[in-house]
């Protein structure tokens, strides 16, 4: 294996800046700023001939008369043999990740000296190609200009992207829904045209090459593209036969892909049978069947729980080391900062192309937890977080368990804590910056934190008692029990989080609690009052949101406000009023005539959370209610949410996103139909701190809490099957 | 309390109007197939037999067999006449479908009429169009008969008997459209019925606004209600216009009175708006509502009367055809159209649909909230 | 075995599976066919007997009742008998009475003067027009064959110089179920190749599958072809199924080769499932080509294809219309088939005829069956 001309520090994720001279050439219209003197000087590096093949040389050597070889990287690919000093005039942060050792190159880097993990099928070019010490590989796509228009009105869907993407690397295509991350995958796998752009995939062009292509890439697409009614081992027949794989090598690669997915116990089972996560997997193992150069996997983590979710990423990580190039597109932003490189996408703009650090790079410094803050009830935190955001240079903040988390513009001081009444304990303290903190940052910051949804509202009267209780909650469908003696109650003003698993029984719970299901045991009490049917009292007490924003999509803004509010019952005055007020505050004023269905995500968020609030409900239920939106309109959904709370109203919720439990006052965690935790977030988190993991995430809480539970009852068998030996053998 | 309930109604009834009518798509299917029907298929669906294309192999070529021959071709029934030259031809012509009959004349056909013998004549017609070989056989036999009536006359030969003239009531040139409007009338808007109702209940399972619906303070029957209304004023709506097409375009008389019509016309809506709510609650997705209305409208349509009489049905098919709401609402609707029906006769024909109506209503919101408490 | 070959192959196999599955291809691929060969078979008759008529019987004179007996004596009409016609004036309206047989007081009388008008009077609820013609035609059966007998009876002759002798080919006793059934095949076979075709590709299209299916090597061509395979055979089967309906529970003859109809059939369903592929090819969500299918496929199936009523009675541009309905050669060819035999010459114009439309509708098909997912 060839360790490139000396060891030369490239390929390493610092190189990625470039020279100083540019400071953050990243940030902007990444097509513009490639650093043609640098490009230019590669082929005069004598390190060129020593690199790979001709084939890479010779790409490499084409690079400046390519249209715009866009990020940083790519130029810095054909100049860092050439000068390998830049890298060190770095800041110190990078400089040290700049050095050959492999240990520091991050983790998508394979140890030059070993084969690549696991995986490593025959006869294919194997792992060497983004190995450290090399240069960088050749982009197996570019684009650059692309432009792409559904019908001739309206905004474009693409709005010049140029990008370039390398192989052995997931680069992630990172942004909201709607900012047009499928158009692009689509684009890229040879199944829609541009309008306007070129772009070069795997050396072919898209439009003219596709059937060629399509031999060479793995495509999964948003939707399930998988046959329900076929089973797994039917599937994945289908797929190897309509790619070509040999019959020979067939046994092999099934019995390698269904170890590699942990599939292998569900062979014959029914695709649409598959919980979300496991769906993915056989996803992931069609697509990548017969060994693509290039896997483009379109948001394969939606509605996968934090444990699929971590297993998806290993196994594309494992793929990427294999030297395939992988293009994760995500609409969750914490997944950005697991990719090598991102591309970050805004209503079809490329806002961002390069490595996620370096994004988020730019706002180090700037985050900081007010922590300490007196008191562990919710209150007091929400309402720091209020006024925190309505302090000068604060441009966003959530909060994270007992905490409150700022970003500050860049050059703010620091936040007056006086100024918060956080409380004389309070101290601000730094903490690492995320992606979505950069985001935001770049986005302009997050919305102000007085709702005035909230203002408007009356405050609850105290009711003395639990809102929302349940008492041994039972559901069996036929053998299964998908929920079994669940039992909690939620207080006043609380806001109480419902997290699981796919599958694990937390939306049948959900489900018990609304009315929507009869349960087989127990209570489900909403204002100690049992819903179901003829309670229709009980019910106008409680606001409902559903997952996807169910909104009638054929009527109008103002005809959904309409009918919801006659729905719960408003009338006259007070309906116009209610109406009126919601328009107001979720700004619905100029699209009051469009469909439903033609809103924007964002705008059907807030119209969704309207059509539910209108009625000032006591109890407000929410089923995965800010799934895909972007981060600007999950904060203000936060906002009003936390200003109910404040006036009383009590709040459940479901999620996935960690994000959004961290803002619960307390989680119950539902796995295989029983709670097995319950607390605050806090609570949840330390009671897995382990000294290897001081400082665990809420998802390392979630997944080691599962986890555990499974060991327990895996002991549990095992005890009661020695028992049971034991009475045999006596 | 009460006015709360009526205005819960009432939004729903708006909402599911709406939601109807700015869908591209439904607003489609409740407009193109109505007019593609009335237009295309009222005039399909006839049993008329027009156009006949008659073969004939006159092996005589006297006086008579050709005055026989004109006749046929003078008569408006036959639009044409064409001449074979033998009798091997005669196969051949008829199997391939040239013609629809072949009128065979023998050789001594002229020679016996002139004898006063009685002279014969074959038809032969196609069997496998039974029904028009009927009614050719039929136009066939009055022109001979007229033919007789002539020779008779001219020869002085006894009295034939007399023929019989028929009249007919209600429609008296026996015109094909009068049955067929008012029939298309009923299946229409048993069309609009079913989509309305059947799809609204499935689309809004799939897209989760139903489980909205359940969790807001409506109870089951105001569902119901905000489901049955809205289906039967489009349904209403467009029996009128329907209606109105029949009676302008079409000329078909309405001798009854309307608000007669209008009555069975409700009472129709409603037992199908019930059938059609009754399918919808058993069907999860939209596919299988689609398939559901589908797989009742065909028996509906078969055991209605329309294409083929229920009295000829085999008794257990009569019996069946019972609970079919087409089926009664036919025999009003031209009862009423055509005869003039009495209010007290439509009601001892019609009383059927508030049964059906009645059952599956109530099936429909039993299985509404389906495993819900 | 070719790359080509294995991925149609492999879609096929894929297709049997899912149709095996699917709750909706064995409904509309098996259980639609038999129930309706079935339903029509036993409901679908034209042949009217037991009409239920009115008699009305003013004059009591032994003639008027003699007449009158032959009425009641024949199997066309189940008979009620009055003394004044005001009584059936009600059973009229509502139906209850197709129709009134008048023998007035005058009745012996006018019988007597040859040459008189029509004696009695026949009159038919027109609002039924098929029914009303054939009372009529009955009616003056009934009416002739009396006097016939009447005037042997009394030795008399009566000239009737020309006599029409009616002789029907193929199908003796007219019976209308002979002719009705073959027609029936033709629409499952609709139902199946077009409305099943239609539901199913669009569902791929709305799961996502299709788009899933296009990024792989497999070319439009190769899926086409994948999907057609299993709904063929899926369709020849439901055909031999109502064959053998027809033939054992309905007695109705054979008389061609069943080579020459399976010919035939295969023609039409690759027309039929060339018209659900291009309606799915056209409407990607189920709502809408579940409805393009009724109306484009069923609807003419039923209405225009001469199943039930003759496309030459329909006012010209229908007639014209109906020649693009591929359901119409094929109704020819099987009545033919079912009650003539193998008559090539019109089996193969009528072949040639759906062949075309087929062509036609896969062009187009596959041209639209573009690449692009969007």
């Amino acid at each position: 294996m060839n360790a490139g001309p000396g060891g030369l520090p490239t390929g390493s994720p610092a190189s990625a800046k470039p020279a100083p001279a540019q400071p953050e050439p990243a940030a902007v219209a990444p097509g513009l700023v490639a650093p043609t003197a640098q490009a230019a000087s590669a082929p005069a590096a004598p390190a060129q001939s020593m690199s790979q093949d001709s084939t890479h040389a010779a790409q490499a050597q084409s690079a400046p008369v390519q249209p715009a070889p866009v990020q940083a990287a790519s130029a810095q690919a054909a100049s860092a043999p050439a000068a390998p000093a830049q890298s060190v005039s770095q800041d110190s942060t990078h400089a040290a990740q700049a050095q050959p050792a492999p240990a520091q190159a991050g983790s998508s880097q394979p140890d030059p000296g070993q084969p690549g993990p696991g995986l490593s099928s025959s006869g294919q070019p194997g792992p060497a190609l983004s190995g450290p010490g090399q240069p960088e590989p050749a982009a197996i796509i570019t684009a650059s200009g692309l432009v792409l228009r559904y019908g001739k009105a309206g905004p474009p869907a693409l709005d010049g992207i140029s990008a370039s993407i390398r192989p052995g690397r997931i680069t992630g295509l990172v942004g909201p829904d709607g900012a047009g991350k499928t158009s692009l995958m689509r684009l890229l796998a040879g199944l829609m045209d541009a309008q306007e752009g070129s772009l070069s995939v795997l050396g072919l062009n898209p439009a003219t090459h596709s059937r060629e292509l399509h031999g060479r890439i793995g495509y999964m697409p948003q939707k399930f593209g998988l046959y329900e009614d076929l089973t797994v081992a039917e599937n994945l027949r289908l797929y190897s036969e309509v790619r070509g794989l040999p019959a020979a090598e067939r046994a092999a690669t099934f019995e390698r892909l269904l170890g590699f997915t942990g599939l292998a116990p569900f062979t014959t089972r029914l695709a649409g049978r598959l919980s979300g996560g496991m769906k993915q997997k056989l996803g992931l193992a069609c697509a990548m069947i017969k060994r693509p150069e290039l896997l483009l996997l379109d948001e394969p983590s939606v509605g996968v729980d934090p444990i699929s979710r971590r297993e998806l990423w290993r196994m594309v990580r494992a793929l990427a080391d294999e030297g395939i190039g992988v293009v994760w597109s995500t609409s969750y932003l914490d997944e950005a900062e697991g990719c090598d490189e991102v591309l970050l996408l805004s209503a079809g703009k490329l806002l961002f192309s390069g490595r996620p650090k370096e994004l988020t790079s730019r706002v180090q410094g700037r985050v900081l937890q007010v922590r300490g803050l007196s008191g562990h009830e919710g209150g007091s935190r929400r309402a720091v977080l209020r006024r925190a955001l309505s302090l000068p240079g604060v441009i966003d903040g959530v909060i994270q368990g007992r905490h409150v988390r700022l970003v500050l513009g860049a050059g703010a001081p620091p936040p007056d804590l006086a100024a918060m009444r956080a409380g004389d304990e309070a101290v601000l303290t730094p903490v690492a910056p995320r992606f979505e903190d950069a985001f935001l940052d770049i986005l302009g910051g997050g919305p102000g934190g007085v709702s005035a949804l909230a203002q408007g509202m009356q405050s609850k009267p105290e009711s003395g008692h639990n809102m929302v209780e349940a008492r041994g909650l039972t559901k069996r469908f036929g053998e299964f029990t998908a929920a079994s003696d669940i039992t909690f109650s939620i207080r006043q003003g609380e806001i109480f989080g419902l997290l699981g698993p796919n599958g694990a029984g937390k939306s049948t719970t959900f489900k018990m609690m609304c009315g929507l299901l009869k349960p087989t045991g127990g209570q489900a009490l909403v204002d100690s009052l049992v819903l179901g049917k003829g309670k229709g009292a009980a019910r106008a007490r409680l606001g409902y949101m559903a997952q996807k924003f169910s909104l009638y999509g054929t009527l109008s803004v103002r005809q959904n406000l309409d009918f919801f509010s006659g729905v719960y019952g408003l009338a006259g005055a007070a309906r116009s009023r209610a109406v009126e007020g919601m328009i107001e505050i979720f700004g619905l004023g100029p699209l009051l005539s469009a469909s439903a269905d033609e809103l924007p995500l964002g705008f059907k968020q807030r119209l969704a959370l309207a059509c539910a609030v209108m009625h000032e409900p006591a109890v407000l239920f929410l089923d995965e209610p800010t799934s895909g939106v972007d981060p600007i309109t999950r904060r203000e959904f936060w906002t009003h949410i936390n200003g109910m709370v404040e006036r009383g109203v009590t709040v459940m919720v479901t999620t996935h996103f960690m994000d959004e439990a961290e803002y619960c006052d307390r989680i119950a965690l539902v796995y295989r139909g029983r709670v097995i935790a319950m607390g605050s977030p806090d609570d949840l988190k330390e009671g897995v701190a382990r000294p290897e993991l001081p400082d665990p995430s809420l998802e390392d809480a979630f997944i080691a809490l599962v986890e555990r539970d499974d060991e327990q009852r895996a002991e549990k068998e095992r005890a009661q099957a020695g028992a049971a030996k034991s009475v045999a053998a006596a | 309390m009460n006015a709360d309930r009526l205005s819960r109604i009432r939004a729903l009834v708006i909402k599911e109007l709406l939601a109807v009518l700015r869908d591209r798509k439904s607003r489609t299917v409740l407009i193109l197939p109505p007019i593609l029907q009335l237009t295309i298929f009222a005039f399909a669906a006839t049993l008329e037999v027009k156009n006949i294309e008659l073969a004939l192999l006159n092996k005589d070529g006297g006086k008579a067999s050709v005055e026989l021959v004109h006749r046929f071709e003078g008569s408006p029934s036959f639009a044409r006449v064409f001449p074979l030259r033998s009798q091997q031809e005669v196969a051949p012509t008829l199997e391939d479908e040239r013609a629809m009959a072949v009128l065979v004349i023998g050789e001594r056909f002229s020679r016996d009429v002139a004898a006063g013998r009685p002279a014969e004549a074959q038809i032969l017609l196609d069997g496998r169009r039974s029904n028009a070989a009927q009614i050719v056989q039929g136009y066939a036999q009055s022109i001979v008969e007229q033919y007789n009536r002539d020779l008779v006359a001219r020869y002085g030969l006894p009295a034939p008997p007399a023929t019989l003239i028929a009249r007919n009531w209600f429609n008296p040139n026996l015109d094909y459209l009068w049955f067929t409007v008012p029939n298309l009338i009923g299946m229409l808007t048993m069309v609009v019925g079913l989509i309305v109702t059947a799809l609204s209940v499935a689309r809004e399972r799939e897209l989760g606004t139903f489980d909205q619906l359940l969790v807001s303070p409506l109870s089951p029957g105001e569902i119901l209600a905000g489901k049955t209304l809205p289906a039967m004023i489009l349904g209403a709506v467009e029996s009128v216009l329907i209606i109105l097409a029949a009676i302008v375009l079409f000329g078909i008389p309405c001798v009854g009175s309307v608000f007669v019509l209008g009555l069975t016309m409700v009472l129709f809506l409603f037992s199908v708006v019930g059938f059609g709510l009754f399918i919808s609650s058993l069907c999860n997705t939209q596919q299988q509502a689609i398939l559901g209305t589908f797989t009742f409208m065909l028996p509906a349509t078969m055991l209605s009367g329309f294409a083929t009489p229920i009295e000829t049905m085999p008794t257990f098919l009569q019996i069946v055809s019972l609970a079919n709401p087409l089926r009664h609402f036919l025999v009003a609707v031209r009862g009423i159209m055509l005869k003039g029906m009495p209010l007290l006769t439509v009601l001892d024909t019609i009383w059927p649909l508030l049964l059906i109506a009645a059952v599956t209503l109530t099936l429909a919101g039993w299985l509404f909230r389906r495993g819900i408490g | 075995m070719s790359a080509s070959l294995r991925r149609v192959a492999a879609i096929m196999v894929k297709e049997v599976l899912q149709i095996v599955r699917d709750p909706s291809s064995i409904l509309i691929g098996v259980i639609l066919p038999i129930f309706l060969t079935l339903l029509s078979g036993f409901s679908t008759n034209l042949d009217i007997d037991h009409v239920s008529i009115g008699l009305v019987l003013e004059d009591s004179s032994p003639e008027a009742r003699d007449l009158a007996a032959s009425f009641t004596a024949t199997k066309y009409f189940s008979v009620r008998v009055a003394h004044d016609r005001r009584v059936f004036a009600k059973d009229m309206i509502s139906g209850k009475v197709r129709g009134l047989v008048v023998i007035p007081q005058t009745f012996s009388r006018d019988l007597a003067q040859a040459g008189a008008s029509v004696p009695f009077q026949v009159i038919a609820d027109g609002s039924e027009p098929n029914t009303a013609q054939f009372l009529q035609n009955y009616a003056q059966g009934v009416w002739l064959s009396w006097m016939q007998v009447r005037a042997e009876g009394k030795g008399e002759q009566f000239a009737q110089p020309v006599r029409l002798i009616p002789r029907t080919w193929y199908n003796q006793e007219l019976v209308s179920l002979n002719s009705l059934l073959p027609g029936g095949m033709a629409i499952n076979l609709t139902l199946i190749g077009a409305l099943l075709t239609a539901l199913v590709v669009a569902r791929e299209w709305e799961r996502g599958t299709m788009e899933a299916m296009l990024a792989t090597p497999v070319g439009p061509l190769e899926m086409l072809a994948g999907k057609l395979a299993p709904y063929f055979l899926l369709g020849m089967g439901a055909m031999l199924i109502c064959l053998g309906i027809t033939l054992v529970v309905f007695g109705v003859p054979f008389r061609g080769s069943i080579l020459a109809l399976l010919a035939v059939s295969a023609v039409f369903m690759v027309s039929a499932l060339g018209l659900g592929l291009f309606i799915s090819s056209v409407a990607r969500n189920q709502f809408v080509a579940a409805q393009a299918a009724i109306l484009a496929a069923f609807l003419p199936a039923y209405f225009l294809s001469g199943y039930v009523f003759e496309p030459s009675g329909m006012p010209w541009p229908i007639e014209l219309l109906s020649r693009i309905i591929a359901a119409r050669y094929y109704v020819s060819c099987l009545k033919t088939l079912f009650l003539v035999g193998d008559a090539w010459a019109l089996l193969l114009p009528n072949m040639g005829g759906m062949a075309l439309i087929a062509l036609v509708l896969l062009g187009l098909t596959l041209k639209n069956t573009a690449r692009t997912v969007a």
